[in-house]
């Protein structure tokens, strides 16, 4: 157990922490500071004091109470993060949320221990503007668009009509409930029933992104539960805004049923907010994507544009009433492959690092502030309101995804199936955004009701359903994730399949996803890459991007190698070149790869861990703690002075995106200790002609082949031990 | 689906096709009026399709074709390695020999577009043609040559510079071929 021994630093510092988020504002106590010192406060009369003016030491905590208390949260959530990590057993069994709920019960309930009222809570203005709009970036910038966009049928119909059949459901069941019992929950109309409806029934991203990560479930299912915890969203903003009209409306008519005029608006609202939050963040991810593409010569604020043209879409989108998440997630998703091609390396690597920085921070703090707003004075509490709602919600969602399912599986080529259907019914968490929206709601005698069900709700899924989830997808054999490294071969293989498709699809007549997707990769080609891609920076294939990805990562791992190999390389006779062969694959053996199609939602790791088995890092203490190592997630240029790397250290500084100039043939490195000709001739800035080189490459080619050849037979020697 | 077509497909052609291909009345009728309709003009079958598809890939699709002469049986045999596999079929009798939507038909299907000379074995230059193909104009043959040549080494186990069938089965293993390689057939 001697990885438990920063816990007791830990602890108390999250406790220092803790006490000094209990000063009251304003003055600090006297009886802080030690007396005898030059002690002074700014406020004091200095009339008052003694003659000198310079004061040795003098404390003004209202000066920079409001930054210091932030930071101070910030810093004790990430505290906690980190003891999570490091404590042992516990990250198997709790996913993080549920700790970081405990230990915004813990400070909450410290906080009111010492200052006898309510905590700060989380105000609906923090947590939209600034908490919400990160996480939800980050999940948009990974997501893996193929996959999206081939389930994106199946997941709108989940995200809109799910939502609205857990709506009316739950609104409706509710307000049957507070009839039946007309004592206590009298006063609660039909209007109240049906908006807290809107709001509780949406599955929130934040909680489900949380715990999904840890899963590791098949990328279908993964992709269908997110999605539609994404684009819910729309209908929930729909659900809290048409509560207002149906008001509007109800105060005009003066009927008590809804009107089929009513329904049409409704409805039509859906359609609004979903596609202005679509075109909003297509106009921003378009001119961000046409930033970028000037950016070359400041490339160091390059990143910056992404955050700022994607925030500026978020909120855009909030001031117009759109859907702001579905904005997001669009500009995201649209600037991306722009962005990627245009700016440098390094500037990839910060945006992905900020927004995972980012993102980690904010559902960090959502957490615990979801778990310190919960100690409050102002709940109330009633046993039939609460049991119904949650059982409600269960029983409406199982049956919502149940026939939805039933009905979209005819359409679908890969059907749903009952275990899916199972985790998607159950993996229905509800988080964060549902306790901002009851905030938000105008005062009535029942709110506070609402807000403690609400708490309940949360708390019940997040808990219970967050920790079961995991054994259970283990107990029902749920499909999981396939943890593959791409190969070329596979790319190009399954390149021709999609090709083969849409030619087949076409002579069936056929319009099928296939065709579809033929036709936006032509109209991408023939324009929209032109027009937001720099000259120098046009890749044309995604074969040759995969290509080149994996020869640079093959690079990358030429640096990463030195003093793991030598243990092994010691049993056989080995010439220069075969040592740096097998220096190469021992390292790729012993390093996770990124993979670029492998959805990198885990907040902890920038590179996915996609260890087969024959990879496997030497620290693994655990077996979920796999995905979770942050390792080398900054690959990037290692401070090593070691000489026979620096060359290539300073090779892979100068890998940018913009040498990689298509036309150019690839040059042979003539650097003898790599054998990796095409990432490293990308890197070559000054290039000598290539006429010189033609001599070599027959040579080079032998030696590759033969590396090559070694890397299989040492893949296959490493696999024995495991 | 007029009465026309159907008059001209003979049923106990239709049942035979069925029988080959595993697919349903419905469907083998709906795909001849396809085919007739595909077939009109001088040209014929092939001539038509060349013009439908756009990528270069499509017509070595219709390349494909050729092999099963171009008539409506051929045609249905092709289609039919795009059925998607149903998990009922697999508690039936097996049949005499393996359908044509199994999984190493399906690949099959996939390696003889590589492999237009039908050797059996991908060779260089003919995945140099594949690429060409799906890649575009804009790379230089050097990059082309030595992502082929890294596709054959990723593959090839018996170092002959091929890529077998056997070993182009092992590649995809992890690829979700049945899924991938899979049209619904409207009933």
């Amino acid at each position: 157990m001697a990885a438990l021994w920063p816990f007791p630093l830990l602890i108390s510092e999250s406790l220092w922490a803790c006490l000094a988020l209990t000063l009251p504002d304003g003055y600090p106590e006297p009886h802080n500071g030690p007396p005898t010192a030059g002690f002074n406060y700014s406020h004091v009369d200095p009339s008052v004091d003694l003659p000198s003016a310079l004061r040795v030491f003098s404390l003004d905590y209202h000066h920079v109470q409001a930054p210091f208390e932030i930071v101070l949260w910030i810093m004790l959530a990430s505290l906690a993060k980190l003891g999570f990590h490091w404590s042992g057993r516990v990250p198997a069994i709790v996913p993080e949320s549920c700790v970081l709920i405990m230990v915004g019960l813990l400070v909450g309930g410290v906080i009111y221990g010492v200052r006898h009222s309510a905590p700060p809570t989380l105000s609906a203005d923090a947590f939209f503007l600034f908490l919400l709009p990160p996480i939800v970036l980050d999940a948009g910038y990974f997501l893996p668009g193929r996959l999206f966009f081939e389930n994106l049928g199946t997941i709108l119909w989940y995200a809109v009509l799910g939502t609205l059949w857990n709506v009316l459901g739950i609104g409706l069941s509710l307000y049957g409930v507070c009839l039946l019992a007309p004592s206590s929950l009298g006063d609660i109309s039909l209007l109240h029933c049906l908006l807290f409806g809107s709001l509780i029934a949406a599955v929130d991203p934040v909680a489900v992104l949380s715990v999904f990560q840890e899963m590791h479930v098949n990328e279908q299912l993964h992709i269908l539960v997110f999605g539609e915890s994404l684009l819910n969203d729309a209908v929930t903003v729909v659900g809290t805004g048409a509560a207002v009209l149906y008001k509007l409306f109800e105060s005009f008519l003066r009927l008590p049923s809804v009107t089929g005029l009513d329904v049409l608006v409704g409805g039509c609202r859906v359609v609004v907010v979903g596609l202005g939050g679509l075109f909003v963040g297509l106009f921003f991810g378009l001119v961000a994507a046409l930033t970028s593409r000037f950016t070359f010569r400041a490339q160091v604020i390059a990143p910056l544009f992404v955050f700022l043209y994607s925030y500026l879409s978020y909120l855009t989108s909030e001031m117009l009433h759109f859907s702001g998440i579905v904005a997001i997630v669009t500009c995201a998703v649209t600037m991306k492959q722009y962005v990627e091609a245009n700016v440098s390396e390094r500037s990839n690597t910060s945006i992905q690092y900020f927004l995972k920085m980012w993102s980690s921070v904010s559902e960090t703090l959502i957490f615990i502030f979801l778990g310190v707003s919960t100690i409050q004075d102002i709940h109330m509490w009633s046993w039939p309101f609460v049991c119904s709602t949650l059982l409600l919600c269960l029983v409406w969602r199982a049956t919502g995804v149940l026939l939805l399912t039933a009905v979209v599986n005819k359409l679908r080529r890969n059907a749903v199936t009952f275990r899916d259907q199972f985790i998607i019914a159950y993996g229905g968490l509800r988080g964060a955004i549902c306790f901002s929206l009851v905030f938000l709601i105008d005062d009535f005698p029942k709110k506070r009701l609402f807000i403690t069900t609400t708490i309940v709700v949360i708390l019940f899924t997040v808990f219970v359903q967050g920790m079961t989830i995991k054994p259970l997808v283990e107990l029902l054999d749920v499909k999981r994730k396939k943890r593959a490294l791409p190969t070329v071969s596979e790319e190009i293989h399954s390149r021709l399949l999609d090709h083969l498709l849409s030619g087949i699809e076409d002579v069936v007549g056929y319009w099928g996803q296939h065709y579809w997707k033929d036709r936006f990769e032509q109209f991408n080609k023939k324009y929209l890459r032109r027009f937001l891609i720099g000259e120098h920076h046009q890749t044309h294939s995604s074969i040759l991007r995969v290509y080149q990805e994996v020869e640079r990562r093959e690079q990358q791992g030429v640096e990463e190698t030195p003093p793991v190999v030598d243990a092994h390389s010691s049993s056989r006779p080995l010439l220069p070149e075969e040592m740096d062969s097998i220096r190469r694959i021992l390292s790729r053996n012993l390093q996770n790869f990124n993979n670029k199609q492998m959805p990198a939602y885990s907040r902890h790791t920038l590179h996915q861990d996609l260890t087969t088995d024959k990879m496997r890092k030497p620290l693994h203490r655990h077996q979920s703690l796999t995905e979770r190592c942050t390792y080398h997630t900054i690959t990037y240029c290692p401070q090593r002075v070691d000489g026979e790397f620096s060359k290539s250290c300073r090779g892979r500084a100068r890998l940018s995106r913009s040498h990689t100039v298509c036309s150019a043939s690839p040059r042979w490195s003539e650097r003898p200790d790599s054998l990796v000709p095409a990432a490293l001739n990308h890197t070559q800035p000054s290039d000598p002609g290539p006429a010189e080189e033609e001599p070599d490459s027959p040579q080079r080619r032998t030696q590759i082949e033969r590396a090559t050849k070694k890397q299989l037979s040492f893949i296959l020697e490493n696999e024995k031990p495991l | 689906m007029g009465s026309r077509a159907s008059t001209l497909l003979r049923e106990e052609e239709i049942e035979e096709i069925k029988k080959e291909t595993g697919f349903s009345h419905s469907q083998i009728t709906r795909l001849y009026s396809r085919f007739t309709s595909l077939d009109k003009g001088e040209n014929g079958f092939l001539g038509r399709i060349i013009k439908i598809p756009e990528s270069p890939m499509c017509r070595r699709v219709v390349v494909s074709f050729r092999e099963d002469q171009v008539n409506f049986k051929g045609f249905m045999r092709t289609l039919a390695h795009f059925r998607p596999i149903e998990d009922n079929e697999k508690n039936k009798n097996p049949p005499t020999s393996e359908p044509l939507n199994s999984r190493t038909n399906k690949l099959l299907f996939a390696f003889r577009l590589y492999d237009l000379d039908r050797d059996d074995k991908i060779s260089r230059d003919e995945l140099l043609q594949v690429l060409r193909m799906m890649v575009g104009v804009n790379i230089s043959d050097d990059q082309l040559g030595s992502i082929a040549d890294r596709t054959i080494q990723e593959a090839d186990t018996n170092g002959d510079n091929c890529i077998s069938f056997q070993e182009f089965i092992k590649v995809l293993e992890k690829v979700d071929v049945e899924q991938k390689m899979s049209i619904r057939f409207l009933h």
